[in-house]
């Protein structure tokens, strides 16, 4: 009973309150980040303080923060006589959706969201957490760079940043987004990662940045035109979603995870199915003659669930579409060439940008819906020199490794290399449709003709009413689907009313499908 | 981003495909083969030295130009046997990537 007595004395005392108001007042010491100057400077640049994103990002009342008290231990430089709070990095965990995420955001307000030991350690503590935890992780980027007064431990703390995003690549999502400069070195970890997020005027990614170009080639430019969001979402193809605002980002954000799992021992989350918007009217959106463009956008909407088509990339490669959508209910990523952009071909960055989003879709056990309607690959010395054989051969290695459900519809052209790339029979898609529209040839009529009835053209008293017959005939006998049919490389010709159908079915029946590759350590893909 | 389109025609294999002409396409330079009589900066940088002169002989392999560059100076040699034609740069001068430097008969 004497044990009771103490304790009620103690509690009288208030001893516990008084430790929690200390802890309260801490907390909010620390939570003012650089102080007040430096929010408000942040606040003029149009963006928002670290925890601020975080918790407009996650789901209300979610976020758990970790290692608050953390501080820098650099010596040099008078840096013992300075506290940088949090050592400039805010991290956690909590909920996107219902679905759990690990985060990380850089202070900008804190010694510029310069990268040091500690701050690296919080960054690679998180990392840690969510590969094992097996949550997507995702990492706001605003910082100036390495904290140059810590030397060697900032540069040994991206490397430790950039070994975790390899090893998780693949295993848990990791989505970068960049609110802020993110220079040098920094600029590897979002590299690494799956998703990079930009906004326009805010977002600035170099390797080495304009005062540097121009003190040492006597370049001018301007960061924006440097490394700003415009330029990564259409120039490099560094950025895969571009927004004008924090929030509008933050929406794309929250929009992709409820395409993702959460790992890649799941499925995505399984959604309400429901039919397509009437206004998308398939059967009127491909004109029959090959040479007329359309938006194959609208294909996929007439196709998804509530025409609900996310794309990625949206103003990179354009003559390449791809995105998420739902059929039934289940996450389907598209890959579809555009007609509308350079005719659809293939070319040096098109098949960077679809054999990347392939093997996104493998690893994270998305099926795959190709759709087919391109005249083949792009002519050019510029397309030979930049290496099209060696980039365009990451699309076929990109299907061909895919074991996720592979289906395929050829809407109209399939021409020669391309016809193989767009996930033929032969690289395994499990189905293959086509429309009465498709011509699957090894070129165009036009070129084909004009090789094969070479010398009935040449010899004709009227070469070019001789080479228009050998076109019609040409077409007649091979710009269709029945041949590549009566081979039974493609499974069925459908009408494109019943495309929906055949896929949903096709997708529903695949969904155990199981594929065994040969055992290797990895293969050697041509990148 | 506001969509930039460049509706046009685009040749494959022959057939003229209507279609959207992107930016990258459009600004292509046509492909012109490297002259080796003409000498110009592979890098930007500043003309460090000039060791030759208007109407000198020169054979493959003479050094001709130093070029500082990235804190390094790189030297420029002759890839013929030939005469100096003219010369387009002043010591000290800076140069920006792809400037006619020298040009040999």
């Amino acid at each position: 009973m004497a044990g009771n007595i103490h304790l009620t004395l103690k509690i009288k005392d208030m001893p516990l309150e008084k430790k929690i108001r200390e802890l309260k007042e801490k907390r909010e010491k620390i939570l003012l980040g650089g102080g007040e100057q430096a929010i408000e400077k942040q606040k003029a640049l149009g963006k928002r303080t670290a925890r601020e994103r975080i918790l407009s990002l996650l789901d209300e009342g979610s976020f758990s923060e970790y290692d608050l008290f953390v501080e820098h231990d650099a010596r040099d430089f008078d840096m013992d006589k300075k506290s940088l709070p949090s050592d400039g990095v805010v991290i956690g965990t909590g909920t996107v959706y219902g679905a759990p995420v690990a985060i990380f955001a850089q202070d900008f307000t804190v010694a510029g969201g310069s990268l040091g030991l500690m701050h690296s350690r919080k960054i690679t503590k998180i990392m840690d957490h969510a590969l094992k935890m097996k949550i997507p992780l995702i990492g706001i980027n605003d910082s100036g760079g390495a904290r140059i007064q810590e030397g060697v431990n900032s540069l040994a703390g991206y490397g430790e940043i950039f070994f975790r995003n390899t090893i998780s690549s693949g295993v848990i999502p990791q989505l970068s987004v960049i609110l802020g400069p993110c220079a040098g070195g920094a600029v590897y970890s979002p590299a690494l990662t799956d998703f990079v997020f930009v906004v326009e005027n805010i977002s600035k990614m170099f390797i080495t940045g304009p005062e540097v170009i121009r003190t040492v080639l006597g370049e001018e430019i301007s960061m924006e035109d440097l490394g700003g969001a415009k330029v990564h979402s259409e120039i490099t193809g560094n950025a895969h979603f571009y927004a004008k605002t924090e929030e509008e980002c933050f929406e794309q954000i929250k929009k992709l995870i409820t395409f993702i799992p959460w790992n890649n021992s799941r499925k995505a989350k399984m959604f309400d199915p429901g039919e397509p918007d009437q206004e998308y009217r398939i059967d009127k959106i491909v004109p029959d003659d090959p040479t007329l463009p359309y938006d194959v956008r609208d294909v996929i909407r007439a196709i998804v669930d509530k025409s609900d088509f996310f794309e990625i990339m949206e103003h990179y490669a354009r003559n390449i579409v791809i995105g998420f959508g739902r059929m039934g209910g289940r996450t389907i990523g598209f890959v579809a060439n555009q007609p509308l952009e350079m005719a659809g071909v293939l070319d040096v960055d098109s098949s960077d940008k679809a054999a990347r989003f392939i093997r996104y879709c493998d690893s994270f056990n998305v099926p795959i819906i190709t759709l087919v309607d391109l005249p083949g690959y792009l002519p050019g010395v510029d397309q030979e020199h930049a290496g099209v054989i060696r980039h365009g051969a990451k699309v076929l290695y990109a299907y061909s490794e895919a074991t996720v459900p592979k289906l395929t519809v050829i809407l109209r052209k399939a021409y020669g290399g391309g016809y193989i790339a767009m996930g033929s029979r032969h690289l395994r898609a499990d189905f293959v449709f086509a429309w009465p529209t498709a011509e699957i040839a090894v070129m165009g009529p036009e070129g084909a003709a004009n090789i094969i009835f070479r010398k009935e053209i040449l010899s004709s008293d009227d070469p070019d009413g001789t080479r228009k017959q050998k076109v019609e005939e040409y077409k007649a006998k091979f710009a269709n689907p029945y041949v590549a049919a009566s081979r039974g490389y493609i499974d069925a010709v459908i009408e494109p009313g019943e495309t929906r159908k055949f896929l949903l079915h096709g997708i529903e029946i695949s969904d155990n499908k199981d594929v065994t590759m040969p055992s290797k350590k990895h293969g050697l893909p041509p990148f | 981003m506001e969509k930039t389109e460049n509706p046009g025609l685009l040749n494959i294999d022959t057939t003229l495909y209507k279609t959207n002409i992107s930016g990258k396409f459009a600004a292509r330079k046509p492909y012109r083969p490297a002259d080796p009589r003409i000498i110009s900066s592979f890098i930007p940088g500043t003309i460090l030295e000039i060791l030759v002169e208007t109407g000198q002989e020169v054979r493959e392999g003479d050094d001709l130009i130093i070029l500082d560059a990235m804190k390094m100076q790189n030297i420029l040699k002759s890839k013929v046997n030939g005469k100096i034609k003219c010369i387009a740069v002043s010591k000290g001068e800076k140069v920006s990537k792809g400037r006619l430097l020298l040009e040999m008969e």
